[in-house]
C-alpha cells in the first residue's frame, strides 16, 4: 500500500523522459556559443562593439529572468545595472581589486538590493510594481547624482584602471581581452540561467507567471518564487553593469538612466521573452538598428525606436515577424 | 515657512491638474498611460507658440490649449489607444513609452532642444506680501484656477448624468454597458477631457516647471506617484496626494537642497510599502 503511494508520487518514466527532453541542449545552441567565443580568437577587430553587445545581452537575459519567467514588468532594471557598474568601478579605483572578485562583489550587492526591493515588489498590484521598480532606479540615480565625492556626480567616475585578469592578462586597447572576458562571463552565466529555468524551479516559475492562483493552490510559495528570481535577475544585471565598468574603465550616471531600462525592455520585446535566447536576438537587432538609425538621424533616432514600439504593440509581435500573415484576414481573437 | 507652504500648495495643485486625467483614465480603462506627460507637453508648447508667435493673450491661449490637446487625445484614442486597451500590462507600458519617445523626438525636431519661456502678462508676474507671507501672483492665479477646476470636476462627477455614467463604468464596465451605457463614448470623452486637463496643466506649468522636450520623461514619475499614492477611484485621493507631493517637494528642495528629489522617491516607496493600493483607495470596501 505504501509502495503504491510512493509510486504515484514519484514521476513516471515517461514524464521523466519528457522532462529530460525539455532540458536538453540543442545543437544550434552549442554552435552559437562556439562561434561567439571563437570570434574572440579569429576576428581581427571590432571587439569594442562586440563587447558592448555581450554586455547588452547579459543585461537583457537578466531582465528576461524577471519578465519572461516571473512576469514582473520592470521599468527600473537599470538600478541593478548601475549599482553593479559603480560598485565594480569604485572597487577597482580605490582598492585595485581583481576583476573577478569585483564581479562577485557587484553581483552580491545588486542581489542584496534586489532582495530588498522584492519585499516591496511582491506586495500590491501591477501599477504599484511598476512604480516600485521605477522608484528604486530613480532613487539610485539621485543618490549617485548627489554623492559627488564618491561617484563623481554628473561628470562620471573616471580614472579607473583595471588590474590584469588572473594577475597576468592585461586589458588591451583593442578590446580583445575585454571581449573574451565578457563573452566567457556571459557564456557561464547563460548556461547557469539555462539550467535554472529548465529545472523544476524554472517550471514552477512558469506556473506562477501563467496562473498565480493555481500555483498557490499547487503548494508553490508564489511570493517567495518571485522574490527569488527577482534577486537572481538583479545579480545578473549587476554583473552586466560591472562588466561594462571594468571593460570601459568608466562609470557615469548614464548607467542608471531611465532610457537604459526602456532600451532593455525593447530588446526583450524584439527578441521575445521567456526563452533566454530572445535577449540575444533582440540585443543584436537592437544594436544594429540603433547604429543604423543613429548614423541616419543622429539626434532623433529615438523617434524611430518609439515608432517601432508602437507598431509592435498595435500590430502584435506574433504578426510582425510573420510577414506572410499580414494580408490575411484576422481569424478571430486578437492578433 | 508659510511662503514655502504656499508655493508647495501651488505646485501640488498644478500636479493635480496634470495628473488627474491620468488617474481617471487609469481607473476607467485600466490603462497605464505613460504618455500622459506628452499631452501636457503639447499643451505647454501650444500655449508658448500661441502667445509668443501669434500674440494671443495668455488667458485666451489657455482654453485653446485645453481644447487642442483634448482633440489630440480624442484622435489618438480612436486611432491607437483603443487597440491596446485589452492587452497586457507590458504591452501598455511599451506602447505608451513608444509614444512618449516619439513625442520627445518630434518636439525636439520642430522646436529645438532648448527650454521654452512663456511670456506672462504683467499683472501675473508680480509678488506681494500679505500678512508676512510672500505670495507670487502667478502662483495665486494657479491655485485659484485649480480650485475652480477641482470644484467643477467634483460637481460633474457627483451631480451630472455623465458623472454617474463615468463612475458606473469605473466600478464595473461590463455591468455598465449591460445597463445601456455607451462605454465607448464614456471612454473617448474621458480620455479627451483627461488629455485636455493635462494640456491645460502643461500650459499653466510651463513657467513653473520649465518646458523642454524631455518634459514627459522628467515628470512622468511625478504623475505616476500622484496616481499610485492617491489611488484611482476618487478625485480627492489624487488631489491630496498631489498636494502632499507638492509641499514635500518644495519644502525638501528648500530646506535640504543636497538631497533634492530623493525625498519624493523615498516618500513614495514608503507610502506604497505601507499601503500598496494607494493611501486613499477604497479597494476592498466595495
Amino acid at each position: 500500500m505504501t509502495k503504491s503511494i510512493a509510486e504515484a508520487l514519484s514521476p513516471s518514466a515517461a514524464l521523466q523522459a519528457s522532462g529530460r527532453d525539455w532540458g536538453r541542449i540543442r545543437w544550434f545552441e552549442l554552435a552559437f556559443w562556439v562561434v561567439a567565443i571563437g570570434a574572440a580568437f579569429v576576428l581581427p577587430s571590432g571587439f569594442l562593439l562586440l563587447n558592448e553587445l555581450a554586455i547588452l545581452i547579459l543585461f537583457a537575459v537578466s531582465l528576461d529572468l524577471v519578465l519572461g519567467y516571473a512576469g514582473i514588468v520592470s521599468l527600473g532594471h537599470a538600478a541593478f545595472f548601475g549599482l553593479g557598474a559603480y560598485c565594480a568601478a569604485l572597487l577597482a579605483k580605490h582598492f585595485g581589486i581583481d576583476p573577478i572578485l569585483g564581479l562577485l562583489a557587484s553581483a552580491s550587492l545588486a542581489a542584496l538590493l534586489g532582495l530588498l526591493s522584492s519585499v516591496l515588489l511582491v506586495r500590491g498590484h501591477d501599477l504599484t510594481r511598476l512604480m516600485v521598480t521605477m522608484g528604486v532606479a530613480l532613487l539610485l540615480y539621485e543618490v549617485a547624482n548627489k554623492m559627488h565625492w564618491l561617484t563623481g556626480g554628473a561628470d562620471g567616475l573616471t580614472g579607473v584602471t583595471m588590474e590584469p585578469l588572473f594577475g597576468s592578462i592585461e586589458f588591451d586597447i583593442f578590446g580583445r581581452t575585454a571581449y573574451t572576458y565578457s563573452i566567457c562571463v556571459l557564456a557561464i552565466l547563460f548556461l547557469l540561467a539555462r539550467i535554472l529555468v529548465r529545472s523544476p524551479f524554472g517550471m514552477s516559475l512558469h506556473v506562477v507567471r501563467q496562473n498565480p492562483l493555481r500555483a498557490a493552490a499547487l503548494g508553490i510559495h508564489v511570493n517567495r518564487r518571485r522574490a527569488t528570481i527577482y534577486t537572481i535577475g538583479a545579480a545578473y544585471a549587476g554583473v552586466a553593469g560591472a562588466l561594462l565598468a571594468q571593460t570601459t574603465g568608466f562609470a557615469s550616471l548614464d548607467v542608471l538612466d531611465f532610457h537604459r531600462s526602456a532600451d532593455v525592455l525593447l530588446i526583450l520585446v524584439i527578441g521575445g521573452t521567456g526563452y533566454l535566447y530572445g535577449g540575444i536576438i533582440g540585443a543584436v537587432v537592437f544594436k544594429l538598428m540603433q547604429d543604423w538609425l543613429a548614423s541616419m538621424t543622429p539626434q532623433y533616432w529615438q523617434f524611430w525606436i518609439g515608432l517601432l514600439l508602437v507598431v509592435i504593440v498595435v500590430v502584435g509581435h506574433q504578426k510582425l515577424i510573420r510577414p506572410w500573415t499580414w494580408f490575411r484576414k484576422n481569424q478571430g481573437g486578437a492578433a | 515657512m508659510l511662503t514655502i507652504l504656499f508655493d508647495g500648495v501651488a505646485y501640488g495643485m498644478l500636479l493635480f491638474v496634470l495628473a488627474c486625467g491620468l488617474a481617471v483614465t487609469m481607473g476607467l480603462m485600466n490603462f497605464i498611460n505613460l504618455a500622459h506627460g506628452a499631452f501636457a507637453m503639447a499643451g505647454g508648447y501650444i500655449t508658448v507658440i500661441l502667445t509668443a508667435r501669434w500674440g494671443i493673450p495668455f488667458l485666451a491661449a489657455l482654453p485653446i490649449a485645453f481644447v487642442a490637446t483634448a482633440l489630440l487625445g480624442a484622435v489618438l484614442e480612436r486611432t491607437l489607444y483603443r487597440r491596446v486597451y485589452g492587452q497586457n500590462e507590458l504591452n501598455q507600458v511599451l506602447f505608451s513609452i513608444g509614444l512618449t519617445l516619439m513625442a520627445v523626438a518630434a518636439v525636439d525636431y520642430f522646436m529645438g532642444a532648448q527650454q521654452q519661456f512663456l511670456l506672462l502678462p504683467e499683472w501675473l508676474t508680480g509678488r506681494s506680501t500679505i500678512a508676512g507671507v510672500g505670495i507670487g501672483h502667478y502662483r495665486l492665479f494657479i491655485i485659484v484656477i485649480c480650485v475652480l477646476l477641482v470644484i467643477a470636476l467634483q460637481l460633474i462627477l457627483s451631480r451630472t448624468r455623465f458623472g454617474s455614467r463615468l463612475r458606473a463604468s469605473v466600478d464595473d464596465p461590463r455591468a455598465a454597458s449591460g445597463l445601456g451605457i455607451n462605454i465607448n463614448l464614456v471612454f473617448i470623452s474621458t480620455f479627451a477631457v483627461g488629455s485636455g486637463l493635462a494640456g491645460l496643466g502643461g500650459a499653466l506649468g510651463a513657467d513653473l516647471l520649465g518646458l523642454d522636450p524631455t518634459f514627459p520623461l522628467k515628470f512622468m514619475i511625478y504623475f505616476l506617484v500622484v496616481v499610485a499614492v492617491g489611488g484611482t477611484s476618487t478625485i480627492t485621493g489624487p488631489l491630496l496626494a498631489a498636494l502632499l507631493l507638492g509641499i514635500f517637494d518644495v519644502a525638501g528642495k528648500y530646506y535640504i537642497p543636497t538631497i533634492g528629489a530623493f525625498i519624493i522617491y523615498a516618500v513614495m516607496i514608503v507610502s506604497l510599502m505601507w499601503k500598496p493600493d494607494g493611501l486613499f483607495s477604497n479597494v476592498g470596501k466595495k
